[in-house]
């Protein structure tokens, strides 16, 4: 019995190990590296160098929604970069010190609070999925370090205070464009609802679309849940199916979204799936493969958008990341610039300074639409619908608030 | 009525699975008085082995008879190799230690694997999950009525080999030079080692059975579920560890009945209360097992003797 502590000290220490990893720094660019050097020089975090204003992120980089992350950070460095090239802002130049949450919303509190009062950070940009970004938007809050985040579409984000903006359209209003498009385009009556439990995201997109369709006049048949990380979802599909529904509104994210696809067909519900932005994704359609075309999903942005300045944004992050950019490029992109331009209006880099400079935000040209925060921080602006064919994803309409 | 015979069906799916994965723990619980928590993992490293040797042979020789028994082969082997590996490096050194050392040792294991496969360096598949291949081309293999109760290929070739599987293993352990050597090894490895028994190799060989077992399983999974990630492993080890010990660790029937009774409570909980019970249900049918039955529903209640 004596030998038991050491054992458990030892336990311990193996899962504190496993733990630590987790959030390693992944300094990116100039700016990274730059940043890095600060923190060398000043042990205590701060960046040493008084030519740098540094900005944070948390965002997914590993994990199940990995792909968020990483389109987000790509187009956050895109904007630095032009925005450093342009000669920076109040003449310092930018950085940013990236964080993994690996999906999961206890780490994205930690990376937050570490970007605070560690590298003391003038500005954190937020993660995608809305259950991280509400844990770090506490931290934020409390500190009074103002965060935008980019595609974090649940109300209660930015609910959290006054620290907290989103340039990206809120749940209800996605949930509002998928129930429009399904009884007005698609002309559904039986639908039957598939949500997430664990995620905020999936329930609120969920929640304002079943309220919103019967109020147009349709029937949601049936409601039934999962849990994000699962791999089986045929007893629920084979629930659904029972009740007959015309669509399957699925609010959920890609990695879970391309199997229910190929479940749903395997059951026999060939019926259109629907969901929103967390969709978007290029691993869609490798899991989901054929079974998931034909389905409609809501969105920020679409590439096909002839638009000048939303083209030049696609040719330079292919030119620097050789793939097309999803909507979450976009609106990490939109965020930066959003970020930086708040900077450049601010009086001096403080709190409340940057904050009361990001809530002037009006009609802000970003190339995932205009702009316009209102007095929750939330931006106001259209949502486009997508269908996925073949492997592609297809500019269906626009949907406006 | 249609509804209930598919759950059934499903449900019976997805339990032969974490029976044959539970078989694993059994074993080498059996052997070693080790509950193995990293047999998952290597589960996992089976299913990435199965996926790389599908690729490798490309789409039109997977899908063929030879292109299956080919991907089982060499995730099995492997698996076995890793198994072996595992054995001799990680727990060999440990067994005179306390029980509690190897158990340790074990989770480090575990976590080393479903992690260090969430890198994205040299020939580690990162973190995102990936679509596995469609090694069993799907075919509808019996259909009721307007398609209300369908009975997929792979769902009858998957039940196929893991029966097959359970009957082999049960012959090994009952009827073979082998399984008497195991059994006297579980019974008392020192005393079977005085008796000339070689307790090395035969653990060392059990270790590699329960690992081709869990890759052979694992497949099964990716199969069925057509995705395959780095943490599966965590996920699927800790259901066929509740299935094992619902059964009564180290009982070789006990462990396959225990992976079917969970599969199908799994099933009925999602098809007809909602996903947020699964794993509370299935956690506290394990508890009002352990309650009424305390060595599991097949297992005996031995004395520990200290």
């Amino acid at each position: 019995m004596r030998r038991l502590a050491p054992m458990l000290l030892a336990a311990l220490a193996v899962m504190a190990a496993a733990c630590e990893k987790k959030t390693q720094p992944a300094p990116s660019g100039e700016g990274g590296s730059q940043a890095a050097q600060g923190q060398g020089a000043a042990p205590g975090g701060a960046p040493a160098d008084a030519n740098t204003i540094l900005l944070g992120q948390v965002g997914s980089l590993t994990g199940g929604q990995a792909t968020f992350g990483i389109s987000t950070r790509n187009g956050i460095e895109l904007a630095l970069k032009e925005a450093n090239a342009a000669g920076g802002v109040k003449g310092k130049k930018l950085a940013i010190r990236v964080y993994d949450n690996q999906s999961k919303p206890e780490e994205a509190a930690q990376a937050a609070t570490r970007l605070i009062t560690q590298d003391k950070v003038a500005l954190i940009l937020g993660d995608v999925a809305s259950s991280n970004s509400l844990a770090m938007a506490e931290k934020a809050q409390a500190a009074g370090v103002p965060m935008i985040t980019p595609s974090s579409t649940n109300p209660t984000v930015t609910d959290k205070g006054d620290y907290i903006f989103r340039v990206c359209f809120i749940d209800p209003f996605q949930g509002f464009v998928m129930a429009k498009f399904a009884r007005e385009n698609l002309k559904l009556n039986k639908v039957a609802v598939l949500q997430d439990n664990k995620s905020a995201y999936s329930i609120g997109l969920a929640d304002v679309f079943t309220r919103k369709f019967t109020e147009m006049g349709g029937k949601v048949v049936a409601v039934e849940s999962y849990s994000q990380g699962d791999t089986d979802y045929r007893a629920q599909l084979t629930a659904i199916r029972k009740s007959q529904p015309e669509g399957i509104y699925v609010p959920g994210y890609y990695s879970e979204v391309g199997i229910i696809a190929r479940q749903a067909r395997e059951v026999g519900l060939k019926v259109p799936l629907m969901g929103g932005d967390g969709w978007d994704s290029e691993k869609l359609f490798e899991l989901g493969g054929s079974a998931i075309s034909g389905s409609y999903f809501s969105n920020h942005y679409s590439p096909d958008n002839p638009d000048p300045r939303v083209q030049k944004f696609i040719a330079d992050y292919k030119a620097a990341y050789g793939a097309v950019p999803d909507a979450l490029a976009a609106l990490g992109y939109d965020a930066a610039r959003v970020a930086v331009a708040a900077l450049e209006r601010a009086k001096d880099l403080s709190g409340p300074a940057v904050r009361d400079a990001i809530a002037q935000t009006k009609d802000f040209p970003g190339v995932a639409g205009t702009v316009s925060l209102d007095a929750n921080r939330n931006a106001v602006k259209s949502a486009v619908v997508l269908k996925v064919e073949d492997g592609k994803t297809q500019y269906v309409t626009t949907i406006n608030p | 009525m249609a509804q209930l015979l598919q759950h059934l069906i499903n449900g019976l799916a997805a339990g032969t699975i974490y029976a044959l994965v539970a078989l694993g723990y059994t074993m080498v619980y059996g052997v070693l008085k080790l509950i193995n928590f990293a047999h998952g993992d290597v589960m996992m490293v089976g299913v990435y082995m199965g996926y790389a040797t599908a690729f490798a042979l490309g789409r039109d020789m997977r899908s063929s008879l030879l292109g299956v028994a080919v991907v089982f082969a060499v995730a099995m082997l492997g698996c076995a190799l890793l198994g072996f590996i595992i054995e001799r490096f990680a727990y060999r050194p440990l067994r005179e230690k306390p029980r509690l050392t190897a158990l340790i040792t074990a989770i480090g294991i575990s976590f080393a694997l479903s992690y260090g496969f969430q890198l994205d360096i040299g020939f580690l598949p990162g973190a995102a999950p990936r679509a596995f291949p469609e090694v069993i081309e799907p075919v509808e293999w019996l259909v009721i009525g307007d398609r209300d109760v369908v009975v997929w290929n792979w769902q009858v070739i998957s039940f196929g080999i893991a029966v097959t599987l359970m009957v082999g293993l049960q012959f090994l352990v009952f009827r073979t030079r082998f399984g008497r050597a195991m059994r006297a090894v579980s019974w008392d490895h020192r005393v079977a080692a005085l008796m000339g028994i070689p307790t090395d190799r035969v653990i060392a060989l059990t270790f590699m059975l329960s690992s081709a077992l869990a890759a052979g399983a694992g497949l099964l999974y990716a199969i069925k579920d057509t995705s395959v990630s780095p943490l599966m492993g965590l996920y699927v080890g800790l259901k066929a560890f509740v299935a094992a010990v619902i059964g009564g660790i180290g009982h070789v029937p006990g462990a396959v009945i225990g992976g079917l009774v969970l599969g199908l409570v799994e099933e009925f909980v999602v098809g007809y209360a909602a996903s947020t019970w699964r794993d509370a249900v299935a956690f506290g049918f394990l508890i009002l097992v352990l309650l009424v039955k305390p060595g599991g529903l097949f297992g005996r209640v031995a004395a520990e003797k200290v």
